[in-house]
């Protein structure tokens, strides 16, 4: 008889494949995994307290730290939640505006976390190098609308920060041909390839029941089969007016959230497509007073951010401050079924999963 | 289903619990539930009536009294937020059932609310600090919780513990 003992590694918080500073102790039964503890909070930055003391306006800027690489999908969620707040009616023309916006981040974001689940399986950075390449054209948009590339502070409460320059429209509607051509190529060279399939198919599988019961959402759920999508469920600014599907999968593993993700994009493109056809003329935001005074209450709004579910809950005691700023993080709820995901895999595996659920720190620890 | 409908069903079921509609200062339909009946009531909202998904746990500290909140959806249905909530009068320790066994997502949440709201829950599988270090003093998300104060002192007995593991 051999004498076996399970033993207690470390991987991270310095691991090139955590995608940040993230540790989890992992107890392991020669390679297999039979504990997983994720550890939290190299990261914290008190945002919640710290916009407690700032006005609603002066918060914008810090939900764009919250995912760094979505940060126009935060200010949009922000902004939904202050407007239910204080009642704020957004004209036509900046809802299009937020629509085209929120729908490039999810591009941005896919295609990064296409990229970088190749990466952490070993195709060390040639599909990240294509995925950046197109990314950096949306953000020369995004450049070009906001002024920052990353930090864009753009879409506001009451609107968004400034007016589209009159080349933005016509840059997009070249390159919505290009992004499609994109996905396909994508498809075309990655999702028949064996090393990856071998590495991908069944790994990492999440149940539908167990998806739902553990608050997971996003492009997770969807892998596993659940159609459940925000923008459809509680259809939030306009998207009750674009002709878009839920893309779903069946499998529920780290292949399929793949495919989830290139599914979504197409749709993304879909919307884009309706978005720069239908955009009026007009203003581009109400006028907000930068000392907002919401009246004593309290909200929570959610949207579809790339992620998944992200929401605000917002408490107001009537003066400029917020009594109370709380965020929704996608990241950090979809990392709650980790531990079940990862249970009975490989250690390389863990990596693979981790990579497949696609979270930013910055959105996890705040 | 619309609120009433939620609303007559729960107190149906529940005929001697003090079932409270939130009616001013809130956008969404909101229900006030005894902390004592809290895990019956939301058993109840998930088997019953559809509310199999808890988006979001959170608290508030308010002067005279903890609130926790529960922010519900129904994925079968779609369709907006119900928001339940459970007043803590006890400010010195303030202590409410988990959810986590009912809805295991709330695991990291109730956890975050404990590291920096300072609220306990009864019967989670592992109350632990989550963001902050074990041995920093204080919640920083009560009002009372006093930022400015960092001194070279008070920072002193804040060193990180070993590792628990």
């Amino acid at each position: 008889m051999l004498k076996t003992e399970t033993i207690t590694i470390n991987m991270g918080p310095q691991h090139p494949s955590t995608h940040g500073v993230f540790r989890m102790v992992l107890t392991l039964n020669g390679e297999t995994i039979v504990d997983l503890k994720p550890m939290f909070g190299y990261l914290h930055r008190g945002l919640e307290k710290t916009s407690e003391s700032r006005t609603y306006l002066q918060a914008v800027p810090f939900t764009d730290r919250l995912d760094y690489i979505c940060s126009m999908s935060n200010n949009f969620a922000y902004a939904v939640a202050v407007e239910k707040l204080a009642g704020i009616e957004v004209p036509l023309r900046a809802e299009y505006i937020r629509v085209i916006m929120a729908e490039l981040t999810r591009l941005v974001n896919h295609m990064l976390a296409v990229g970088f689940l190749f990466n952490d399986l070993g195709a060390w950075y040639t599909p990240v190098v294509y995925a950046f390449r197109e990314r950096e054209r949306i953000l020369d948009l995004f450049e070009m609308a906001s002024g920052s590339r990353m930090m864009c502070n753009y879409i506001r409460p009451g609107g968004v920060a400034a007016d589209l320059p009159a080349e933005f429209l016509p840059q997009l509607r070249k390159m919505i041909p290009h992004l499609e051509n994109f996905v396909r190529e994508i498809r075309f060279y990655l999702s028949d390839n064996e090393i990856f399939k071998a590495r991908a198919v069944g790994v990492g599988f999440l149940p539908a029941d167990m998806a739902v019961a553990y608050s997971i959402t996003g492009p997770v759920l969807r892998a596993s089969g659940v159609k459940y999508d925000v923008r459809k469920a509680e259809p939030y600014s306009i998207y009750d007016q674009f002709d878009f599907d839920v893309p779903t999968q069946v499998a529920g593993d780290v292949y399929a959230r793949y495919l989830q993700r290139l599914d979504e994009m197409d749709e993304s493109l879909k919307i884009l497509r309706q978005a720069v056809e239908r955009i009026p003329e007009g203003e581009y935001a109400t006028k907000v007073p930068s000392r907002l005074r919401p009246p004593k209450g309290e909200a929570y709004a959610r949207i579809e951010a790339p992620k998944g579910e992200l929401g605000f809950y917002l408490v107001s005691d009537g003066s400029p401050n917020p009594y109370r700023w709380r965020n929704r993080p996608p990241s950090l709820i979809n990392l709650s079924a980790l531990r079940e995901m990862c249970l009975g895999h490989k250690v390389a595996d863990v990596v693979t999963i981790l990579g497949s659920i696609d979270i930013t720190l910055a959105d996890v620890d705040r | 289903m619309t609120n009433e409908e939620i609303l007559s069903k729960l107190k149906e079921a529940f005929p001697d619990v003090a079932i409270q509609v939130q009616t001013e200062e809130t956008k969404d339909f909101t229900l006030i539930v005894p902390a004592e009946r809290l895990v019956d009531v939301a058993t109840h909202l998930r088997d019953h009536l559809g509310f199999d998904y808890l988006s979001d746990v959170t608290s508030v500290d308010y002067p005279d009294r903890f609130e926790v909140v529960y922010h519900l959806f129904s994925m079968k249905r779609g369709g907006g937020v119900l928001t339940l909530k459970v007043h803590l009068p006890d400010k010195e320790h303030p202590e409410v059932d988990s959810v986590t066994p009912i809805w295991p997502g709330a695991n990291y949440q109730e956890r975050e609310v404990y590291d920096l709201m300072g609220i306990s829950f009864r019967n989670h599988p592992d109350l632990r600090r989550i963001m902050l270090w074990d041995g920093f003093p204080g919640h920083p998300l009560r009002k009372d919780f006093e930022n400015r104060l960092y001194t070279y002192k008070e920072l002193e007995p804040t060193r990180p513990k070993p590792p628990n593991w």
